[in-house]
């Protein structure tokens, strides 16, 4: 299913959210089972089906990581179905870095300053990444395709990063 | 799709005023509400009384619920239900804790928590039935007539078996359920929180018993429940309790016969309520012979409950962050129960969240109100507000997998309807079935988690090992119920699934207790099952008949001939008596008119979003 022609949107990285969200909205409005409730048994299942179907939909387009996934798909590029190791050994290097500024945060003398720190790292990252990612994902040939794909497998990395310091955070609080 | 599609603040078709009620089916008392010229009211039943108590005695020849059961419950406490819904949708094994505290017996029926009484085992969707139809019966009275549809609340961190166990409640009273709505939303709705409001709002609701906090997001006109939490052991009480404590220093009476407990209780309840109005009260209360006469003031009152009011606001507090956010980002509080009538109670509220709380509805009702009003929008009698209703799931759902971990396939707080497909594959040559365990909650090892069911699959069809690949999918529903297919994808044969709930009633049990419910006799059964058909089938001509006038363009010649036909025999067949032969002539249109609902659907995308080209953005 093409999540874009659902929203009548073009299928492109680059999306304006606010108007995602009120196609969305727009279309809730349509078929949410509640405003079939007086339906017949088959409208109201088809209700369901369509509403959950709009549901995924705006879930995918919203986060720029599931997008992405959901455009290479769209150009005949699975992601979770393949494994592929890094070979990239900066990327590497930069990742088993920031691991180990996680694991320092405690015993830290000012943990906020190191979490503040290591939340700015990340960001900036993303950003670079993300910007990356649009632009091979602009481009539609195979092998910018197969940039985005990598691109997309070393933001995972990041977005989990981004957990688990958000997690370290919250139990320094408790 | 033959959905209804009509322009928004227009119905598809002119519809005379259908009976509607919001229910709230609460765990001391429940209430029925309806609209009626454009305001929603509670209904009182013919002793006048508004509030039910959630009590059903069972008798040798009878079943009395309300006040009269109530009236019973000291001389035939074992045959006397009181709080059934702390047992809804539980296991035997998990409720043994309420063993002790429940006058009534409670037995394992087939890994189900049931009760013994004088007319039998009783199970809790049973007893909760005998409350539903009580208040559906003061409703058609009052209204003169059947009721076409409910709305019935359920605490939002209601799991998938206890919201399954409130529906089947609903169908054994004989109701249609158009919508399980959660009770804080309820409570905003009864505000009118969903028009205009933007912004998180707290629902702090203290009954009797419980105590219960929620946290919604309301944007655009979308309710999203970000957080629960509470007390299922803390509420009024126990301020009845405190009370007592301080009379019985007072009084120097430290043991109290049963007689006596009463009499304290009752007089706690009095000065407590009149301590809502006056500064200071005074009782008196037997004690040896003569009378003992004191006072009691607001100030030591309020002494005396502090230390359980701040119990609440810790719960906010740890709600609070939950969700991520702090008391600040707050902009409204909603009161619920009538503890929340207790001033101290309200100047803590205030104080916690900064904001004076919404109290001008009366918090007993607050519920049943709101439900009411989504009932009345639900059945058809107001044309569509601006107001969405978008639900969250409350806890994850996820799959057993090796080593007893969950995987978890939908997570908490996605908006419903949802569906989320997962791909197994076998792994033997010739396998054909597969088993499936479904459960709910955080946790990452399953046992942590509840288990929700069993799916067997069978039916697969015998390949080599690794070389079917059977596609299941999970679907929740609007009200949060799980409902599972699965196809295998190369044939595209339908696997067959088995279905064995781990805390609810099996499809099968629950047409059997319909049937064997004194309510239904045989005949009736029948009947019952006629004029559904009928019903469903008019439903069918309602939604074909309006389609073919909005799109019959969208039909060739051919088709529309073929559809019109099947109209003119599905409308002969309703008028007689043979249900087979109705549900047989829906089926049949049902499938002649599939490809003409696709094209509507795709028609109705698109007009949504007229306005909206490509180009524009």
């Amino acid at each position: 299913m093409n999540y874009f022609k659902l929203f009548n949107l073009p299928a492109k990285f680059d999306l304006d959210l606010t108007e995602l969200g009120s196609r969305y909205l727009k279309l809730q409005k349509q078929f949410h089972p509640d405003q079939h409730s007086s339906g017949s048994e088959r409208d109201k299942l088809l209700a369901v089906q369509q509403t959950a179907n709009i549901n995924d939909a705006y879930h995918s387009l919203k986060q720029p990581l599931l997008r992405a996934e959901h455009l290479l798909a769209l150009r005949g590029l699975k992601i979770s179905h393949e494994q592929r190791s890094f070979t990239d050994p900066l990327f590497l290097m930069q990742q088993m870095e920031l691991r180990e500024q996680l694991a320092e945060i405690e015993q830290s003398a000012d943990p906020d300053a190191v979490i503040a720190d290591i939340e700015r790292q990340l960001q900036q990252q993303k950003k670079q990444l993300l910007q990356q990612l649009a632009s091979a994902l602009d481009t539609e040939t195979a092998e910018q395709d197969q940039l985005a794909a990598d691109l997309i497998r070393k933001l995972k990395f990041f977005f989990k990063l981004q957990q688990e310091l958000e997690l370290i955070e919250q139990q320094l609080q408790d | 799709m033959l959905l209804q599609i009509a322009e928004p603040g227009q119905s598809a078709a002119p519809h005379q005023h259908k009976l509607a009620a919001g229910i709230d089916l609460g765990t001391t008392n429940s209430l029925v509400a309806t609209v009626r010229s454009g305001e929603a009211k509670t209904l009182v039943n013919s002793q006048g009384r508004d509030m039910l108590p959630s009590v059903v005695r069972y008798s040798a020849d009878s079943v009395v619920v309300g006040d009269a059961a109530m009236a019973a419950a000291v001389n035939d406490a074992e045959n006397t239900i009181v709080s059934v819904k702390r047992l809804m949708g539980k296991g035997y094994n998990e409720t043994l804790a309420l063993k002790d505290k429940v006058p009534y017996q409670l037995i394992d029926q087939q890994g189900l928590v049931a009760i013994n009484t004088v007319q039998g085992v009783k199970n809790p969707v049973e007893v909760s039935a005998e409350i539903l139809a009580t208040l559906a019966n003061t409703a058609s009275e009052t209204l003169g007539g059947e009721l076409n549809g409910v709305v019935i609340t359920v605490p939002a961190y209601f799991d998938d078996a206890q919201r399954q166990a409130t529906k089947d409640a609903a169908k054994l009273a004989g109701l249609t359920v158009m919508r399980l709505l959660n009770e804080p939303t309820a409570a905003a709705l009864a505000y009118g929180l969903d028009s205009g409001q933007e912004g998180v709002i707290a629902v702090y609701d203290l009954g009797g018993g419980t105590f219960d906090i929620s946290i919604l997001r309301l944007r655009r006109g979308v309710f999203e429940v970000l957080a629960t939490g509470g007390d299922s052991a803390l509420g009024g009480d126990d301020f009845d309790h405190a009370i007592v404590s301080y009379l019985q220093q007072q009084t120097g009476e430290a043991e109290l016969s049963h007689q006596a407990m009463r009499q304290y209780l009752t007089t706690a309840r009095n000065i407590k309520e009149q301590l809502t109005g006056s500064d200071t009260v005074s009782f008196s209360l037997p004690v040896a012979g003569s009378q003992f006469s004191g006072t009691l003031s607001k100030a030591e009152f309020e002494q005396l409950i502090a230390p359980l009011v701040k119990k609440t606001i810790r719960a906010c507090r740890q709600v609070l962050r939950d969700a991520g956010l702090t008391s600040d980002d707050i902009v409204k509080v909603v009161m619920v129960g009538g503890s929340t009538r207790v001033p101290l109670v309200r100047s803590e509220v205030a104080a916690f969240f900064a904001t004076e709380p919404l109290t001008s509805i009366d918090p007993d009702k607050v519920v049943a109100i709101g439900a009411a009003i989504q009932a009345n929008v639900l059945v058809g009698n107001k044309a569509e507000g601006d107001t969405l209703l978008l639900d969250v799931i409350p806890l994850s759902l996820g799959l057993e997998t090796m080593g007893g971990l969950t995987e978890k396939i939908i997570p908490r707080n996605t908006v419903i309807p949802v569906a989320r497909a997962q791909e197994f594959t076998t792994f033997k040559d010739g396998q054909t079935a597969m088993a499936l365990h479904v459960v709910q909650g955080e946790r990452e090892l399953v046992e942590d988690c509840r288990s929700l069911a069993r799916f067997e699959l069978r039916g697969i069809p015998p390949l080599p090992a690794g070389g079917a690949h059977i596609r299941v999918t999970f679907q929740v529903d609007a009200d949060g119920l799980l409902s599972v297919t699965a196809q295998e994808k190369s044939t595209g044969v339908q696997a067959n699934i088995q279905v064995k709930p781990s805390y609810g009633l099996s499809d099968d049990q629950v047409a059997t207790m319909l049937k064997g419910s004194m309510q239904y006799a045989r005949q009736d059964m029948q009947l019952r099952l006629l004029r559904e058909q009928q019903v469903e089938a008019e439903r069918v001509l309602e939604a074909v008949s309006q389609a073919l006038k909005a799109d019959a363009a969208l039909l060739s010649a051919q088709e529309l001939t073929t559809i019109k036909q099947a109209l003119t025999t599905l409308a002969s067949v309703k008028q007689g008596d043979d249900t087979a032969a109705i549900k047989a002539a829906i089926e049949h249109t049902n499938t002649l008119t599939d490809d003409f609902a696709a094209r509507r659907m795709d028609k109705s995308i698109r007009s949504a979003l007229t306005g909206h080209n490509v180009d524009e953005v």
